[in-house]
């Protein structure tokens, strides 16, 4: 082989992305933390797999979103998991609770990527203990931060403006709902990745629910969306 | 105890079922100057008897910060005492540093006693000849715990380590059902005057201990002379006329004679069983 070029023998570096999820949206309500994330995977321009879950459960206060890379949030979920079990053998009534599991992942995140070898995500970690609520994300290359409400992907585009604009401390479950299906609605329209069938996660000081599967109705009879090129030059 | 047979190595078990060696770390713990150690459920208190070689050398540390929830008092040889402190802060940094949080005191002391446990069962070192009194703050409230050289631990509600440890030992467990509910002060009292029991008649002054205090709303940290002497001062803990002292003064003859009687019995429970 060519050793003069990859001395270290078969590179295996993440390049770019194969099976990739786009947004997650996350928010702080009045009891705890909501999120959003459709199923959708894609491989590269092509829907390729509608029921891929991409919120999931980390230990007794935690809930984790991931958009992008989806075999590295697999990978992901291992490590959560290993963290999540020795913390529990200790056995001792401590765990660790959303803060820690952000920060954790923050550290392999960033060291990844200084071995130019990241985990191509973008996280969003969100949970209740003692009382408080904690939200917080974290990239591909160790960019980390907490927020009341945070979006990944082309959710930092299409939906932090709604959010910036409508969310309050103390949103009711109902209207904590609403707003993420309004972001994940323009979502929907706008990103060409979103699948219409999605799920929502939410998490308080009692516990973690992930609701079914469900689509999101949608209206298509805006006069924008008539004859969409009309005027444009060039177009056909 | 006295020379066997079956001393020389760590690695040797007596007959009995005894390892000697840890045992006679354990001696070392009860020869070093006292440390005691009682927490309520919302601070914890250490002090120590700080006695300098002579008039012209400065008193060897023996309480160590750890962390801002965490600090430890020492009592045996103190470089092993440094060395292990030296550990346990690095554990707290690197603990902090990954998950930007408090390492839960239960969790450093258990690895403490594995760390100490390592050294009870390889023929090429010697266990650690210091005794730890463990004081922290986490999620549950205040904790006091003691690691022994042979790896063993235990959480106290108030202890006492080192020598003469047993007449601060009996004045805690008179006292030591009221701790829960103390207040922070009234905990650095008791402490003081724990620590003037093991001083058998010598005057108390902040001069010769040290005291320090970790609890809710405030970081471990270490009393300074001036403070402590106005706290001896206010108690009124230096004369003898304190209240605890006359039946300290029957019970320090009786507390010396147990001193020695444990040491002697060789063939009673082997001091790993306490």
């Amino acid at each position: 082989m060519d050793t003069l070029l990859s001395s270290e023998g078969d590179s295996q570096r993440t390049q770019y992305p194969y099976v990739t999820g786009t947004s997650i949206i996350g928010i702080k309500y009045k009891d705890g933390i909501l999120m959003a994330a459709d199923m959708g995977g894609s491989y590269g321009s092509t829907i390729r797999y509608k029921s891929v879950e991409r919120l999931k459960q980390v230990g007794k206060h935690s809930l984790i979103g991931a958009s992008g890379e989806i075999s590295d949030f697999q990978e992901i979920q291992k490590y959560l998991d290993e963290l999540i079990l020795h913390d529990n053998m200790w056995d001792d009534g401590n765990s660790l609770g959303p803060k820690e599991v952000h920060n954790y992942l923050t550290r392999v995140m960033y060291n990844r990527r200084n071995k130019f070898d990241p985990l191509w995500n973008s996280l969003v970690i969100g949970g209740v203990k003692n009382g408080q609520k904690y939200l917080g994300s974290v990239s591909m290359i160790g960019v980390h931060f907490e927020d009341d409400h945070i979006a990944t992907g082309f959710g930092n585009h299409l939906a932090r403006p709604i959010l910036r604009e409508e969310w309050r401390e103390d949103l009711s479950f109902e209207e904590g709902v609403k707003l993420l299906e309004k972001c994940m609605r323009n979502l929907l329209y706008r990103d060409r990745s979103a699948v219409n069938k999605l799920q929502i996660a939410k998490i308080t000081e009692e516990g973690l629910t992930v609701s079914q599967p469900y689509s999101l109705k949608t209206f298509w009879n805006f006069a924008a969306f008539q004859n969409p090129t009309v005027g444009a030059e060039g177009s056909w | 105890m006295f020379r066997n047979q079956y001393d020389t190595d760590v690695t040797t078990w007596s007959p009995a079922g005894r390892l000697f060696q840890v045992e006679y770390a354990m001696e070392a713990v009860k020869q070093g100057s006292a440390a005691i150690g009682l927490r309520s459920n919302t601070h914890a208190v250490l002090a120590c008897v700080n006695k300098a070689n002579s008039e012209l050398s400065s008193h060897q540390r023996k309480i160590f910060k750890v962390d801002d929830h965490i600090g430890v008092a020492i009592a045996g040889l103190t470089a092993d005492g440094r060395v292990l402190s030296r550990y346990m802060r690095s554990e707290c940094i690197n603990y902090g540093y990954t998950y930007e949080s408090p390492l839960p005191v239960g969790r450093l002391v258990v690895q403490l006693a594995d760390k100490a446990q390592v050294c009870t069962q390889r023929s090429w070192k010697r266990p650690y000849g210091v005794g730890l009194l463990v004081a922290g703050l986490d999620e549950s409230g205040a904790h006091l715990y003691y690691n022994c050289p042979s790896g063993n631990y235990f959480e106290y509600q108030a202890f006492a380590i080192g020598s003469r440890s047993q007449a601060a030992k009996t004045y805690l467990e008179r006292k030591f059902e009221k701790f829960p509910e103390s207040s922070r002060d009234e905990l650095i009292k008791d402490a003081l005057f724990a620590i003037r029991e093991t001083l058998q008649g010598e005057k108390l002054t902040s001069s010769v201990c040290t005291v320090a205090v970790v609890g809710v709303g405030e970081a471990f940290n270490i009393l300074d002379q001036a403070t402590v002497q106005a706290l001896i001062n206010e108690f009124e803990i230096s004369s003898e006329e304190a209240p605890a002292a006359a039946t300290a003064a029957e019970e320090a003859a009786g507390d010396a004679a147990a001193d020695q009687g444990g040491a002697a019995a060789e063939e009673e429970a082997a001091p790993m069983d306490i």
